[in-house]
């Protein structure tokens, strides 16, 4: 039994606990639940009512004009004029209505409204109507406002905009590219170097690991401008791009570098040394042995590793704007959003659905690999840095 | 699209079969280099230290290529250019330096990193202990954590998409959409602008980075709150301590450590905060931070090299005495090896 587990008995009682707990997770999920469920949203929907509303359906205010005066039929001493609000338009269910704009649900739907003059209106909830007068009507056709339940609808057309026309699309492939490269070869780097760290002997391997430690912290700003003069410079003197993938790999790579070296430093030093050293009496040389017992024993730091790259590489903005194009084949997930916040202000179906777009990769990554993660970052924080 | 998709597919295999490349061509040229002779013990046993001399260093030596061309020359670069022109060309001495001490906006941007300094790393840490306690005492505290961690690997662009659908404005008599507003509507306030309310916006963008740290908090705390050993818990309890006293005086005195590291951690990361100021506000009403004033004097105006490294060098600053505390740490962890 745990600590914690001892304190259960003297705390607070359960019923608390779980109650608090339900509302901080309620709390956490509902941002991201307000752009899922308005990403499915109809575009005129979105703008008219909460999102919150979105499964209950929404009440939307309308215009519509009663039938001309021409069309009254006199029965007795009344006019009366039947039709349905919802001629010619679309249909729903017709919650109040008001003869003014700003009184939409003046009347409740069903009962007959004395509108003065000898004038009674009923609108029933299916849109149908009985409009009559003591006397004869003039003038053009009535017009009245409705509060109308529009039923709730949900469209995949979101989707289908921004991944084709918005050119969410070629992001996704754009960041895929970024981020795929920029995981595995620094891997493979840092891999190396940590087995040198851990396990073999030479001058200056302490102050190469302080290096290495104190540059986790080293913010990217004091790396940017010194960097992109030489990219341009190295662009203008082969006369290539000086923004291009192969930069990105290796800005990428280097920059995750201190803390790969590090974790997989921290794992590798800690494996068995008879392993290591029985290999070696047996005659194999430092590179067979990190080949075949270090690589495949090392497994699941490789793992934490690439999890936290592969994030951080997909979720970059800053790098990308600095080292890579705004072009259309090299705008990425998360330069495309930050444009389109930028274009596309009010409109949230094209916001919402690119969003979810550009998370979905990291959500799926993050829940399928947790248990890595949470390795990973116990190894990188509680140990020392 | 597709031949970018092979290509990139393409680009991967090539790259990990380069590297590969590079450690196994490198080992066995230098087996070549520093022959063992069967025959000749002598000269055998020198060629075997040779290469065990060399060998460490082609092993090390993309990595340290890396390290120094990204990080360690730049760093000394940069340090270099906060003495010059704007274009690197002149040296102005401190005239960069005067600029940035004078100047309205940089000093706004000091500011509000304060600001923030002082209420993310708190926030986080306070919430992510909170949290890590209560759901370490029911049975379904795993998934809370799960959903709580969760937006961690949520991109800090995109959780201000959400964020700023939270906090969407509708003027006139339109229906507010965004659920801040809707909220204060219906217990009877008004509608704000929130991300553009001088001094107040800062908490709105704020609260979308401690919505992101607050699962990373509270993993760490959960995991240093279960390494306490139950002894001093159990007796506690038969001292007769209740559930608070246990707490603050028996439980968070032996975790100090992970607080710290935990506190530290979020510091740096709100020192570099960068992507949530530029697609919330990008700087405007009085929300600039050092990070997002860099980026602008890289590229304002043609670019400004000098005052863009001064800036950079503040928040370098900043993170210096982690650093150097992080060092001293990894070589004391190394002497007890």
């Amino acid at each position: 039994m745990s600590a914690v587990a001892s304190l259960r008995r003297v705390g607070l009682p359960r019923l608390v606990v779980h109650l608090s707990v339900l509302v901080i997770c309620i709390i956490w999920l509902i941002p991201t639940l307000g752009i899922l469920v308005t990403s499915f949203r109809d575009a005129g929907q979105i703008a008219a009512s909460g999102w919150w509303t979105a499964f209950t359906g929404a009440a939307e205010t309308s215009a519509a004009r009663l039938g001309d005066p021409s069309t009254a039929k006199q029965n007795g001493a009344t006019y009366v004029i039947t039709g349905s609000v919802f001629e010619g338009g679309k249909g729903g269910a017709v919650r109040a209505f008001g003869t003014r704009v700003a009184a939409p649900t003046e009347f409740a739907v069903g009962k007959a409204a004395d509108l003065g003059d000898g004038e009674t209106l009923t609108i029933n909830e299916d849109g149908s109507y009985t409009y009559s007068k003591n006397a004869p009507f003039e003038g053009r056709g009535k017009r009245v406002y409705l509060s109308v339940a529009t039923p709730p609808s949900f469209t995949t057309e979101n989707y289908r905009t921004v991944l084709t026309s918005q050119g969410i699309g070629q992001s996704f492939v754009n960041s895929l590219t970024v981020a795929v490269p920029a995981t595995i070869i620094p891997i493979l780097i840092a891999a190396f170097a940590a087995y040198a760290l851990s396990w073999m002997e030479f001058p200056g391997r302490a102050l190469i690991i302080a290096l290495v430690v104190g540059l986790i912290v080293v913010p990217l700003q004091m790396s940017l401008i010194p960097l992109l003069k030489m990219y341009n410079e190295i662009g203008n003197f082969f006369g290539v791009p000086s923004r291009s993938y192969a930069g990105i790999w290796l800005a990428h790579s280097a920059f995750g570098m201190p803390l790969a070296i590090y974790l997989l430093r921290n794992y590798i030093a800690g494996l068995p040394r008879e392993i290591i050293e029985s290999a070696r009496v047996d005659g194999a040389s430092d590179f067979e042995i990190f080949v075949k017992i270090i690589l495949p024993l090392s497994f699941p730091a490789l793992a934490s590793f690439s999890i936290f790259q592969f994030l951080w590489t997909w979720n970059d903005l800053l790098v990308a704007m600095v080292f890579l194009g705004t072009g259309k084949d090299q705008l990425v997930l998360t330069g495309a959003l930050n444009a389109l916040l930028g274009s596309m202000g009010g409109k949230w179906e094209i916001l919402t659905a690119s969003a979810f777009i550009t998370i979905v990769v990291p959500i799926i990554v993050f829940f399928a690999l947790q248990r890595y993660l949470v390795r990973g970052l116990l190894a990188g924080s509680v140990k020392g840095g | 699209m597709i031949s970018q998709i092979v290509s990139a597919v393409g680009v991967v295999i090539a790259g990990v079969f380069v590297c590969a490349l590079y450690y196994w061509l490198s080992d066995k040229i230098l087996q070549a280099v520093f022959p063992v002779p069967v025959d000749n013990v002598r000269a055998a046993s020198v060629n075997l230290n040779r290469r065990a001399t060399v060998r460490p260093w082609l092993f090390l030596g993309p990595a340290l290529i890396l390290l120094v061309v990204y990080l360690v020359y730049p760093v000394v670069a940069t340090f270099i250019l906060s003495f010059y022109d704007r274009s690197g060309g002149d040296f102005v001495g401190l005239a960069n330096y005067r600029w940035a001490i004078q100047d309205a906006q940089f000093r706004q941007s000091i500011f509000n990193n304060i600001l923030w300094l002082a209420v993310v790393p708190a926030a986080c840490t306070f919430f992510g202990l909170v949290i890590a306690v209560l759901t370490d005492r029911i049975w379904w505290g795993n998934l809370a954590k799960s959903l709580i961690f969760m937006p961690m690997a949520i991109s800090f662009v995109g959780a201000s998409v959400i964020w700023k659908f939270i906090y969407e404005y509708r003027g006139g008599t339109e229906t507010q959409i965004g659920l801040l507003n809707a909220v204060v509507q219906a217990i009877g306030g008004n509608p704000q602008v929130w991300i553009s309310l001088p001094f107040w916006n800062n908490f709105f963008l704020m609260v979308i980075l401690i919505w992101i740290q607050t699962g990373f908090a509270m993993v760490i705390l959960s995991a240093a709150l279960r390494g306490i050993p139950e002894e001093t818990i159990e007796a506690a309890v038969i001292d007769g301590a209740n559930g608070w006293q246990i707490f603050w005086k028996i439980m968070v005195p032996q975790i100090w450590g992970t607080i710290a590291v935990v506190w530290t951690t979020i510091t740096i990361l709100v020192l570099k905060v960068f992507d949530i100021v530029l697609t919330m506000t990008n700087g405007q009403w009085n929300t600039m931070v050092l990070a997002n004033l860099m980026f602008d004097w890289m590229f304002r105006g043609g670019g400004d090299s000098g005052r863009s490294a001064v800036i950079a060098l503040v928040i370098m600053a900043a993170v210096t005495p982690i650093m150097i505390w992080n060092i001293r740490q990894a070589n004391k962890e190394m002497g007890g090896h």
